[in-house]
């Protein structure tokens, strides 16, 4: 047993993540945020180009080859730097939809419960439907994630449901592992009573309880990918929207005052992950698919 | 990233199986919580058979007289024997898993001669002599006295919290040799014979009414100071070479209770109709989960382990400690409300469990010092003042 990332895993990881931070650094994500544009179809095309989407399609089709232990931890990258769009579903279509494994496709899904879905004005395609229908646009929480009311859901995602559950996930992970740095660096600047806040115990524990549960939940994650089993896959996405929501709330209050503006990016990731908590499998979903789990093993 | 177990690996678990199924039907009956003599007989009987089989020691290294296994053969083997419902490492605690280690890693060829081959063989038993009652979490405040005298150290002062020290033949004693150094260097490590005269043992009962552990008074022992481990007033390092010795093994056992206990809870609820209560029904299902999840941080801090090759391990077990202590107490209290009532009497298991997870977020250093450690050293959080 070595559970540990390989070299090439290891490589892969720091590769997507040079190349977010070159194409995708803080400037442009507050540039998406001020001009409200919707997917950026040129680094949606780098991303395609990179192997993003390709990334679990076999050679012979012209993808890469790799399996879900790899994707999840590239999506944890994009997690952490907050790349907009419907990540998980343009992956999950790669082969299935033209242009998705390229990135030359934005593929959307009905991922979410009731009649919203994310970035249908952008989507090319949705995930098992045979076209994209009308939408009222409604304000939505998240300013990178645009949200359109539909009268009816189209594309059936069950079978897409585990490993969208779980790259979902993978993106929660980043986020959290984000808001912790976010928290740890502005806790060592800020001063407050002639010492940086970072010094006072009721900081630090904020701080130490984010780490604990983003490392549990990236060890559920990377686990669940090597086994690909259902029950592992639920508990790593409730583990992830955990560790994402509170961990953007804690990073929050350690901001203090900073932490409500809109120009601090926390409000971006708490907004984000809210949003991918209710994607794919929530947390009331995946708790009672772990009860019937435990009742069965309890047999 | 691989969770699939080395041939070898398979193979050391099939035969520990084996093992297991012939020897645990041989043992005699437990004997009960308050039993101390019983229970030091049924820990080192345990022993023993494990010497004889060859299982003893199993993660010391060889020259230590131990197996020389690998973080993963020792993960393997305390899932097996918890699965298996084997006796628990009880009185050989501190023998097996720190002192044992300390003299092995710090002691000379007499020393380890002298005292790891009655750890291995279940002859002797060992206690420690750390915590003092004004110096708990900060444990480098430590005053118990000892003053050079000849050939001897004369010890005076006081320990408490001191596990198995009713039925101890040794203690691992901290003692300070240097009242004016600095308050981590004027430490020293000393081996201490339970029967010295001028040791005095006094049980401590716990809230859970059973008297686990024990103060511990000192009045001018004499200890030789050939029996010193280390350099003199070099005691603080010694001891921290070996408090993280265990390699993200430490909970390993528990982690395998833990999630068999959610099991058993699932039948209950299912036959007394708790089940059917959605918020229960759904704490339950989440407490699997994040169990499972322990489950797999400590695979992943033992291949971290073992990548490390023979180095002292990381400060990760404090992460998992947080996180595991924390779920422990949450799932008594889920067994509470399934049990409802029932869970007053003392009668159902379970509950003497509850009031024990009380003390696994106060021992071996609090939640909140945990924090701190995870704070500062891992995140690089400036101390405080």
């Amino acid at each position: 047993m070595d559970f540990q990332p390989t070299e090439d895993q290891k490589d892969l990881r720091a590769g997507v993540r040079d190349l977010l931070a070159g194409r995708y650094g803080r400037e442009a994500l507050r540039a998406s945020v001020d001009t409200g544009a919707g997917v950026d179809r040129a680094l949606w095309r780098e991303l395609g180009e990179a192997g993003f989407f390709a990334l679990r399609l076999p050679e012979a089709e012209g993808g890469v080859g790799l399996g879900l232990p790899e994707a999840v931890l590239v999506f944890e990258e994009a997690g952490r730097a907050l790349v907009p769009g419907p990540l998980v579903a343009t992956h999950l279509a790669a082969g299935v939809v033209p242009g998705a494994a390229a990135g030359t496709a934005v593929v959307s899904a009905f991922d979410l419960d009731g009649p919203l879905v994310a970035h249908l004005a952008d989507a090319d395609a949705v995930l098992g439907a045979s076209g994209v229908p009308a939408g009222e646009p409604v304000r939505s929480v998240d300013p990178l994630t645009p949200l359109h009311r539909v009268a009816v859901a189209v594309g059936d995602v069950s079978p897409y449901r585990e490993a969208g559950a779980l790259l979902t996930a993978a993106l929660q992970v980043g986020s959290a592992l984000r808001t912790v740095e976010l928290a740890v660096r502005y806790a060592g600047e800020r001063e407050q009573f002639g010492q940086p806040i970072g010094a006072f115990q009721a900081v630090k524990h904020l701080c130490a309880q984010m780490l604990v549960r983003a490392e549990v939940a990236r060890t559920a994650v990377y686990a669940a990918a090597v086994t690909g089993d259902p029950g592992e896959v639920a508990a790593a996405k409730l583990l992830a929207d955990g560790a994402a929501v509170r961990g953007a709330r804690d990073c929050l209050q350690v901001h203090g005052g900073m932490g409500f503006t809109w120009e601090a990016d926390v409000h971006l990731h708490l907004k984000r992950a809210w949003v991918r908590a209710e994607q794919w499998r929530t947390a009331a979903q995946a708790e009672e698919l772990l009860a019937q789990e435990l009742l069965g093993s309890a047999g | 990233m691989d969770l699939t177990y080395t041939e070898e690996e398979q193979e050391f678990r099939a035969r520990l199986r084996v093992w297991l199924a012939k020897v645990l039907p041989e043992l005699p009956a437990a004997p009960s919580p308050d039993d101390w003599p019983g229970r030091r007989a049924y820990d080192l009987g345990w022993q023993r058979r494990l010497y004889e089989a060859g299982y003893a020691g199993l993660h010391w290294p060889l020259d230590a007289g131990g197996r020389g296994a690998t973080p993963t053969q020792h993960l393997i083997f305390l899932e097996e024997t918890e699965r298996a419902g084997a006796p628990y490492v009880g009185a050989n605690f501190v023998g097996l898993l720190h002192a044992g280690p300390t003299i092995a890693a710090e002691g000379t060829a007499e020393q380890r001669a002298r005292w790891l081959p009655p750890v291995l063989r279940g002859d002797e038993v060992w206690c420690q002599g750390f915590s003092e009652p004004d110096a708990g979490s900060d444990l480098a405040s430590l005053r118990t006295r000892a003053v050079r005298d000849g050939d001897d150290y004369v010890i005076t002062g006081s320990k408490i919290w001191t596990s198995h020290a009713e039925v101890a033949d040794w203690c691992e004693l901290l003692v300070r040799t240097d009242p004016s150094a600095p308050k981590h260097r004027g430490i020293s490590w000393l081996a201490m014979p339970m029967d010295a005269p001028g040791v005095t043992v006094r049980p401590l009962r716990t809230l859970a009414g059973s008297a686990e552990f024990a103060e511990m008074f000192l009045d001018e022992v004499r200890v030789p100071v050939a029996d010193r481990v280390g350099a003199e007033n070099d005691g603080w390092r010694v001891t921290m070479v070996t408090l993280s010795f265990e390699r993200g093994t430490a909970f390993v056992g528990e982690v395998v209770a833990c999630r068999r206990t959610l099991g058993e809870l699932a039948r209950t609820a299912k036959a007394n109709g708790r089940w059917d209560d959605p918020v229960l029904r759904r704490r339950l299902g989440r407490l699997y989960g994040e169990f499972g999840a322990l489950w797999r941080l400590t695979q992943w801090n033992v291949s971290e382990a073992e990548r490390s090759a023979g180095g002292v391990p990381g400060i990760g077990g404090s992460v998992f400690k947080l996180a595991y202590s924390h779920a422990r107490q949450e799932l008594y209290d889920t067994a509470a409300e399934v049990l409802g009532a029932s869970s007053l009497s003392l009668e159902e298991g379970w509950v003497l469990d509850r009031l024990s997870s009380l003390s696994y977020t106060i021992a071996a250093g609090t939640s909140q010092i945990q924090q701190n450690i995870v704070a500062e050293r891992i995140l690089g959080l400036p101390k405080g003042r």
